[in-house]
């Protein structure tokens, strides 16, 4: 790994440098390649698959789409509907129109919503984005904060009890943490409401929406937190082991500055890793705190236009989350091969 | 054994005992409706109170564990037997084969599970079948990727060598020398993918996806507190949590013991 630098030479050292930036910057394009390229067959075949498993599915789409109706409604009525909705198709014809429409920017329209999909997915994203955004920046400002704090005294008292909290909370699955912080702050407590967006269908406002955000970002980051944190606490325990801390402290730097300078940097690298590995467990939280909460964004569509069959919605909200999760672990290595000199790019 | 592995033991012992014994003795079933007992608040009668069609919560609980545990079971040998024959396969033929099958095993593991499950249960609806199926299908790629592993590690090994130098076919090596000894690691895998699918269940079954609502599993009971508990009815949730949260617990804080049985790996990694 990497070559000798040789240090009396100051001339050399700076080719040999710039020559190991180089071939770092190569090795991280090449990465980017490579998992663009692996993004393109990914997609095919969770699509393809999603419209074959759709096919041979017991479930008829229409009972999805006329609910109670469906029993009510005549059997020349309901052909004309399959006709009409297109379910009348072979899988792999509707599969290539599928396809067709998405290329050409026509993502088709949704049974459930009545509405295009582009139209659901333009009204829903941002306020996933707001709820996961905010979510994740907690987790990780309290997973930063105190992982370091108990990682530097591991052992210790806050260490001991942190470390336990973590474990406890890894057990709950994020549904039950969800129905026990409405059971506890908006039921028993009163404090927050239950769900939702605004109160009684009015128009939601700054400081109602943030209200209404409250619980369902806490509930989400909550479920985040014990993997980030107990991951940067291990880095950072470690870390203090490491020879290059030892020649810190033997060189009299002040202890501050030895976790500020060699110490929190040693533990970014992972950390950053873990947050990447961990995007898809955010979704899957997501998914959940949205559905329980009725919040108003896509990855709580995910439960409607799967309890439906309405693939159009499906298939794009499917695609989209694996595209998104991979795009952001592919940030997160490319951002690890950037903070820690000692790992190459490889995968 | 210390004290913690001890405490998980004994708890997962006294679940399983009033899982078997309770649905056994009660005299009591627990999908029979009676709606002039519903919701009522614990008390001696219905030690867990009951849920909103007066099923008694203490008798469906301890159904649910075994329904719940059942399909976790089924779920972790499936996928650990899925991932055994794909890191098998990786590690024994290597090369260009390995290289394919790991890229897939990456592009599976980068897929959000849940998602996935929520997907496939969708489409075969409450059936045990495709809850199983669903779980087993995203969950082996840890598995996969841990006998690779020791499969590149045993293929240095002389005993190998001599086998292939003796004449064994790649067949025979494979069954005869590398299963028996990824063997060890498949059974801690079994057990730590328990408490992930008591949670995948869980999870697919609260969403309306698992089982039918009258069929009792954690899941399932952790739905009907979801309505019950804006009517105030806390015992239908608190109850039910507990046990799962108890079970997941202590599956996961055994498993890692027993791993460390096996594999001596660093402290710091055993505390989780």
């Amino acid at each position: 790994m990497g070559s000798v630098v040789v240090v009396a030479d100051v001339d050399s050292r700076v080719v040999t440098v710039d020559r190991q930036a180089d071939t770092k910057s190569r090795g991280i394009a090449a990465m980017v390649r490579r998992r663009l390229m692996l993004l393109v067959p990914v997609c095919g075949v969770v699509s393809l698959g999603l419209f074959a498993a759709a096919a041979v599915s017991p479930f008829d789409p229409l009972v999805g789409y006329l609910g109670t109706r469906y029993t009510t409604t005549t059997e020349a009525d309901k052909a004309s509907m399959t006709v009409a909705l297109g379910l009348d198709r072979p899988w792999f014809v509707a599969y290539w129109q599928w396809l067709q429409g998405v290329v050409t920017g026509d993502l088709g329209q949704s049974r459930y919503y009545g509405q295009p999909v582009s139209q659901v997915l333009a009204e829903r994203i941002p306020w996933t984005m707001l709820l996961a955004g905010v979510a994740l920046s907690a987790a990780i400002a309290i997973a930063f904060t105190v992982g370091i704090a108990s990682g530097i005294r591991a052992g210790g008292r806050l260490d001991r009890f942190v470390a336990a909290a973590c474990v406890t909370v890894q057990g709950v699955p994020p549904f039950v943490l969800s129905l026990a912080a409405i059971a506890v702050f908006a039921l028993g407590l009163g404090w927050l409401p239950v769900a939702g967006l605004s109160d009684g269908g009015s128009d939601p406002t700054l400081g109602g929406v943030l209200r209404h955000l409250l619980l369902p970002a806490s509930v989400l980051a909550l479920s985040q937190v014990p993997w980030l944190l107990l991951s940067v606490r291990e880095s950072i325990a470690s870390a203090r082991g490491e020879d290059f801390v030892a020649g810190a402290v033997a060189r009299g730097i002040p202890t501050a500055q030895i976790t500020r300078r060699h110490i929190v940097p040693a533990a970014l690298a992972p950390f950053v890793n873990v947050v990447g590995v961990r995007l898809p467990e955010l979704v899957v939280g997501a998914v959940l705190v949205e559905e329980i909460f009725g919040w108003p964004g896509v990855a709580g569509s995910v439960v409607q236009s799967a309890r439906d069959l309405d693939m159009p919605l499906l298939a794009v909200l499917t695609l989209g989350t694996t595209v998104a999760v991979m795009l952001g672990s592919l940030l997160a290595d490319v951002l690890v091969v950037r903070l820690d000199p000692r790992v190459r790019a490889d995968g | 054994m210390d004290r913690r592995t001890a405490i998980a033991g004994v708890a997962l012992a006294a679940l399983t005992v009033y899982a078997v014994a309770v649905p056994m003795f009660a005299g009591v079933d627990d999908r029979v409706v009676d709606f002039s007992s519903a919701r009522l608040a614990p008390s001696a009668q219905h030690p867990f109170g009951t849920d909103s069609a007066g099923r008694d919560l203490f008798v469906r609980s301890a159904s649910a564990i075994g329904t719940s545990l059942l399909i976790a079971v089924a779920c972790a040998a499936l996928a650990t037997v899925l991932g055994c024959v794909v890191g098998l396969a990786a590690g024994v033929w290597g090369g260009r084969v390995d290289r394919i099958v790991m890229r897939s095993t990456d592009a599976v593991n980068a897929l959000p599970h849940l998602l996935l499950g929520i997907v496939i249960v969708a489409m075969f609806r409450g059936s045990v079948v495709a809850i199983v199926a669903s779980i087993a299908l995203t969950h082996w790629t840890q598995v996969a990727r841990i006998v690779r592993s020791e499969i590149l590690r045993l293929r240095e090994r002389e005993f190998v060598d001599a086998a292939i130098l003796a004449g064994a076919s790649r067949f025979h090596v494979a069954t005869r020398h590398f299963v028996p000894a990824v063997l060890p690691q498949a059974m801690i895998a079994v057990v730590l993918l328990l408490p992930h699918a008591v949670w995948h269940e869980s999870t697919l079954s609260f969403l309306g996806f698992g089982l039918p609502p009258h069929e009792p599993s954690l899941g399932t009971l952790l739905e009907e507190a979801r309505s019950s508990l804006l009517l105030g009815s806390w015992w239908t949730l608190v109850f039910p949590a507990a046990i799962l949260v108890v079970a997941t617990l202590s599956v996961a804080v055994l498993g890692s013991a027993l791993r460390a049985r096996v594999t001596p790996v660093r402290p710091s990694e055993l505390r989780l």
